[in-house]
């Protein structure tokens, strides 16, 4: 049988308003960051895996990284699946190291959203993910898009604005723990249904952030995991399911691909949901976040809310959950947002996490969802 | 405003948008399966037959989603906010987003009548919008 990949190392640059950083910079720092973590060499790595930019866009990125970084892997390729690309990335690495083509694959993403575009222009670059002929003539942004997906949801399930804003409060309870994070602030729910509408029923805290930052790891091969500097955690299973693109087009508008994604990955690392242990899950938006829980099966239908206003997705809860905080107080700088909630996962099987560690965390799910809820993927980790 | 982003029509959307200046909803319909589509494609999307036609669609759907927004994409449609959007699956089927227009405050359930914005742009594009219709 096939041994399991081994995520080596991991690091998260500086996240938030960082003026003065670039695309590439967030990119090799977070490359440097990660192979010091690993005690690797850059001449060591023979594959890179890397996703996309909105300040220096180019059609072949993982080679302009390369180019900057100065290296010359065997292997190389961008991936572009929104918010799914960072798990996506890791569940490639991993094919390719237990394929054996690759000993070492870099994983790296990064990207300076916030200081490096205006929030008009990154407000209207996002919005291009819509249609161009039946969704985008019709004014809406990505909260729109999202906001659509909540009313439909909330309507079928009775989620209600209060369980919506449960998600917030619990991202920012963690990030209350978590040094590096953006947004700080002890948050209410009462805050959060306070603040102005972006698309009905999404308010302000109900969206991720725009930020800096940059997200690196590096996926080994078992035999190559043995001389590595930290214990190593294992890529136990990986799954993904892509049901559409545009909203006008999907199969369902309370129902999405989460849920194959995440059968997969439970049914190739031999596991259910109830033996996880922390998960670290895509917020782009509270609904986001509240779709998934019920949809991967943590919690039924109409329950997520109830849960997580009572605590259950905070330290000691059923299932502690953004433990760094996430895209709503942790950072998002584009497919580095991702990737963050893999580094915290495997920072938490390490035992690294300090004030907002799980104890004794022994196994993790990671997903992430690009598009309108368009593309997933999911993974299980492990401590070896 | 000039610069909301009018669609630009291509091969396969061409008949719907001539359609909508017309005053005229249409959608494609498999002439293998039968099942009706949108948006429009070169095959089917059910069953990947190739060259689904096109038919008149009834107009008539009822509001599976909507939104307020207020915080626009762009400039160009800063004039307008808040305004409402909804996804109205149309009797035939497929489903269409469209600008909710009347004033009435929309629901999930809400029966609504297809009709058409005037033509704007080079293209002489009429994007459709929705009315709530009274309750029997
Ligand atoms: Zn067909």
């Amino acid at each position: 049988m096939t041994q399991r990949a081994i995520i080596t190392g991991v690091a998260d640059t500086a996240v938030g308003d960082l003026p003065g950083s670039s695309c590439m910079g967030l990119h090799a720092e977070a490359a440097s960051r990660a192979l010091a973590d690993a005690g690797l060499k850059p001449s060591e790595v023979d594959g890179v895996l890397c996703a996309y930019s909105f300040t220096e866009p180019h059609l072949m990125l993982a080679s302009v990284f390369c180019e900057y970084f100065g290296i010359q892997p065997a292997y190389s390729a961008a991936i572009h699946a929104g918010g799914a690309t960072g798990c996506i990335m890791v569940m490639q690495a991993a094919a390719l190291v237990e394929a054996g083509l690759c000993r070492h694959v870099l994983v790296v993403a990064g990207d300076n959203r916030l200081s490096g575009l205006s929030r008009d222009k990154a407000v209207a670059t996002l919005s291009e993910v819509g249609h161009p002929q039946f969704e985008r003539p019709f004014g809406v942004t990505i909260p729109a898009l999202y906001g659509l997906v909540a009313q439909a949801y909330m309507h079928r399930y009775g989620a209600t604005p209060e369980h919506l804003a449960a998600m917030a409060v619990n991202s920012r309870t963690h990030a209350m723990r978590n040094p590096g994070a953006q947004m700080r602030k002890p948050i209410t729910v009462a805050e959060v249904l306070a603040s102005r509408f972006i698309a009905e029923p999404l308010r302000l805290l109900d969206c991720c952030l725009i930020s800096d930052g940059g997200a690196a790891l590096v996926v080994s091969a078992a035999d190559a995991a043995r001389d590595t500097a930290k214990r190593g955690v294992a890529v136990l299973g990986t799954g993904q399911k892509n049901t559409h693109e545009h909203l006008v087009a999907a199969p369902s508008l309370t129902e999405f691909g989460c849920r194959d994604s995440a059968v997969q990955a439970f049914g190739r690392a031999g596991i259910t949901a109830a033996e996880i242990d922390v998960a670290e899950i895509y917020d782009s938006f509270t609904i986001t976040l509240l779709i998934e829980l019920e949809s991967i099966g943590f919690f039924e239908k109409g329950e997520a809310g109830p849960a997580a206003l009572a605590g259950a997705l905070d330290l000691g809860g059923r299932l502690p959950c953004n433990t760094h905080g996430g895209l709503m107080s942790y950072a998002h700088s584009g497919a580095a947002g991702g990737l963050f909630h893999v580094t915290e996962a495997v920072r938490q099987l390490r035992g690294e996490t300090e004030a907002r560690q799980v104890p004794d965390a022994e196994l993790a799910f990671v997903h992430g969802d690009g598009g309108i809820l368009s593309a997933h993927c999911s993974l299980v980790l492990g401590r070896r | 405003m000039t610069d909301k982003p009018l669609p630009v029509p291509n091969a396969d959307t061409k008949e719907f948008w001539e359609g909508c200046a017309q005053g005229e909803l249409r959608l494609q319909r498999c002439r293998a399966c039968g099942a009706a589509q949108f948006p429009p494609r070169a095959l089917c999307a059910t069953c990947h037959a190739s060259s689904p036609v096109w038919e008149r669609a009834s107009g008539r759907g009822r509001i599976v989603s909507h939104t307020r927004v207020h915080r626009p994409p762009s400039p160009a449609f800063k004039a307008d906010v808040p305004y409402s959007v909804a996804l109205v699956a149309l009797e035939e089927g497929p489903r269409l987003m469209v600008t909710l227009r009347g004033g009435a405050e929309p629901r999930i359930g809400d029966a609504v009548r297809v009709g058409f914005d005037p033509p704007a742009g080079p293209d002489g594009i009429a994007l459709p919008h929705a009315i709530i219709l009274e309750a029997p």
